[in-house]
């Protein structure tokens, strides 16, 4: 059974991942039991293959740092949708092949239970059956998300 | 042109030309960039670039790939030098043409626009947070990661998404000792370090022809401390004037212009005469307050220049305040042209020389102090007025010293008085 995340506004990339671990932690598997440790403890252990995070405003601000998307996806975040992203989280977050959706209005309408679905091909987040849309990603962008991220992308062509 | 160019936002209608149909904000689009920077930071993309194209891949698109060392120059390390010179090597092998190396250039921000690599409706990307700076010239700049950056070295296009837009309608002239940098560090106070975020900011308005080129390139530079994305004044007289001075060559269709009926998410009125001299806080720029208040405060270190203040009028203006004083005793004065160019006429003209003879460290076009890395690093407990934009805590190497921003003017009246001083009080005395 896959979990919905929920967390307010303003996480910053501390939280996500602590700065301290920046030089000691640059794998996947390195970065994977850090994530979160300072907003959610108990998420590294439990999140897993397929869970959805749900987020306030200005999701990711802070420092420059590319650990908490590649973090995410290693541990097979479905997405992060969220009211907003800081820029930089939200580039480094599709670059690194990780789903993030702009919806406030899925973020708002979720109560405990409901299940969260993404439908990126058609630009569609349902919450608990109710459904709603946001602009789908071209093409271009698509093939980042499904190679994996860019480097894994244009590696292969 | 589309028909209806005069009710989009600049972002909107640079997007549109750029595609040929219609964009909206929220969108996300493809495009090929027509300048891609990045500084000493190029050795890590190197080594991003190699692990896509394999060791002896070659880059895509060299003729609009520019690299400026500015961070760490000349090395002050093994590491350091190391880095440069993978880099110097990477640049031959690979044919990159645009390469400003140590003694060509300084900082990458200066550089970008006096070599002609910015002009109007460019895309301008750079793997440096303070890109945004190229849009007082009529650019779309903007940020972008190492990854990326690295990407945009193999393949043509990357992705944008379209911005919703903040306008700043500047009216009236800034008074008599109040500068650009009061102005933008003013307007970062007013709406907070996360005001602009992802947003594209544009100043317009009739006070617009009040502020020289100089000071346009401050105020987009810092416009990245309110969280924008891109930030853009109009391309008028002054502009073009400037353009053309450079040497820059553009086609004057590709102007983008700035309309006054788009769908702004806000507009902010902006009473130039009403901005005074202030400073920012440490640890954010957004802790905003008037000079006055923070009077008497005092401080170990000035800092002059930067990719925000290190341009001929800032030089100028310090060395004007500090005419016939000297930088006070248990207070040290750093001045860093912010290139050779700017260097080489602060030469000529005796703005060095003043600024020397003051007690003025002159020190090498570069970033110098401002990210920490060396020329003037901070002991616990000293404070730093500084005309950088960034006062975050650890910034300038150590975490338990404090960074105090402030004008070009502020930091040399402070630093002839050996405590943060109004600068009114020493030019319009």
């Amino acid at each position: 059974m896959t979990r919905v995340w929920t967390y307010g506004d303003d996480v910053n990339t501390d939280q996500m991942f602590p700065g301290k671990y920046t030089y000691t932690c640059s794998t996947p598997e390195e970065i994977a039991p850090h994530l979160f440790e300072d907003l959610d403890p108990a998420f590294a252990g439990e999140a897993g293959d397929g869970d959805v995070i749900l987020a306030g405003e200005y999701f990711g601000c802070g420092s420059s740092r590319e650990h908490p998307a590649k973090g995410l996806r290693h541990v097979g975040i479905r997405a992060v949708v969220a009211k907003s992203f800081a820029r930089i989280f939200f580039r480094s977050a599709i670059n690194q092949g990780l789903l993030v959706v702009e919806c406030p209005e899925a973020v708002e309408a979720y109560s405990e239970g409901d299940e969260v679905i993404i439908d990126e091909e058609r630009g569609v987040v349902t919450v608990g059956g109710r459904e709603f849309a946001f602009p789908p990603y071209p093409e271009k962008v698509k093939a980042i998300l499904a190679a994996g991220g860019l480097q894994a992308l244009l590696k292969r062509s | 042109m589309t028909t209806n160019a005069n009710t989009k936002t600049f972002a909107e209608e640079f997007f549109s030309r750029r595609l040929g149909r219609e964009v909206r904000p929220g969108e996300i689009v493809t495009a090929a960039p027509d300048v891609v920077l990045s500084h000493d930071n190029s050795a890590a993309i190197i080594g991003n670039f190699r692990k896509m194209a394999g060791e002896d891949g070659r880059v895509g698109y060299p003729e609009r790939i520019v690299i400026i060392l500015d961070h760490t120059v000349p090395a002050p390390s093994e590491k350091h030098a190391a880095n440069h010179a993978l880099i110097r090597g990477f640049v031959k092998e690979q044919r990159i043409k645009s390469f400003y190396d140590v003694g060509c250039g300084g900082i990458c921000h200066q550089v970008l626009p006096e070599m002609g690599h910015v002009a109007p409706g460019r895309l301008i990307v750079g793997s440096d947070s303070h890109t945004p700076t190229h849009g007082a010239l009529g650019a779309f700049a903007c940020g972008i990661d190492r990854t990326e950056t690295a990407g945009l070295w193999l393949q043509e296009e990357t992705w944008f998404k379209v911005p919703r837009t903040i306008r700043f309608n500047l009216e009236g002239e800034l008074p008599r000792c109040v500068f650009a940098k009061d102005l933008i560090l003013t307007l970062i106070g007013r709406v907070g370090a996360a005001g602009a975020n992802y947003r594209s900011v544009e100043f317009a308005g009739p006070g617009v022809a009040s502020l020289s080129i100089d000071d346009r390139l401050t105020v987009t530079n810092l416009a990245a401390e309110m969280g924008a994305k891109n930030a853009v004044f109009p391309v008028d007289e002054a502009a073009r004037e400037w353009l053309d001075r450079m040497g820059v060559e553009y086609d004057p269709a590709d102007i983008v212009p700035l309309s006054d009926d788009a769908d702004f998410e806000a507009v902010h009125p902006v009473d130039l005469a009403a901005i005074e001299p202030v400073v920012a806080l440490p640890h954010q720029v957004d802790r905003v307050i008037p000079v006055g208040e923070a009077a008497g405060r005092p401080f170990d270190q000035g800092l002059i220049g930067t990719c925000t203040n290190g341009r001929l009028s800032d030089l100028r203006e310090a060395a004007a305040v500090l005419e016939g004083r000297r930088v006070a005793e248990g207070v040290r004065l750093l001045v860093l042209p912010a290139s050779e160019e700017v260097y080489a006429n602060a030469l000529l003209d005796g703005t060095l020389a003043a600024l020397h003879a003051a007690g003025a460290v002159v020190l090498n076009p570069g970033c110098g102090p401002c990210l920490g890395a060396h020329q003037g690093a901070l002991a616990p407990g000293e404070t730093c007025l500084s005309t950088a934009n960034r006062n975050f805590k650890g910034r300038m190497g150590c975490k338990e010293a404090e960074i105090i921003l402030a004008s070009p003017a502020t930091v040399a009246a402070s630093a002839a008085k050996g405590v943060i001083a109004d600068p009114r009080e020493t030019i319009c005395e």
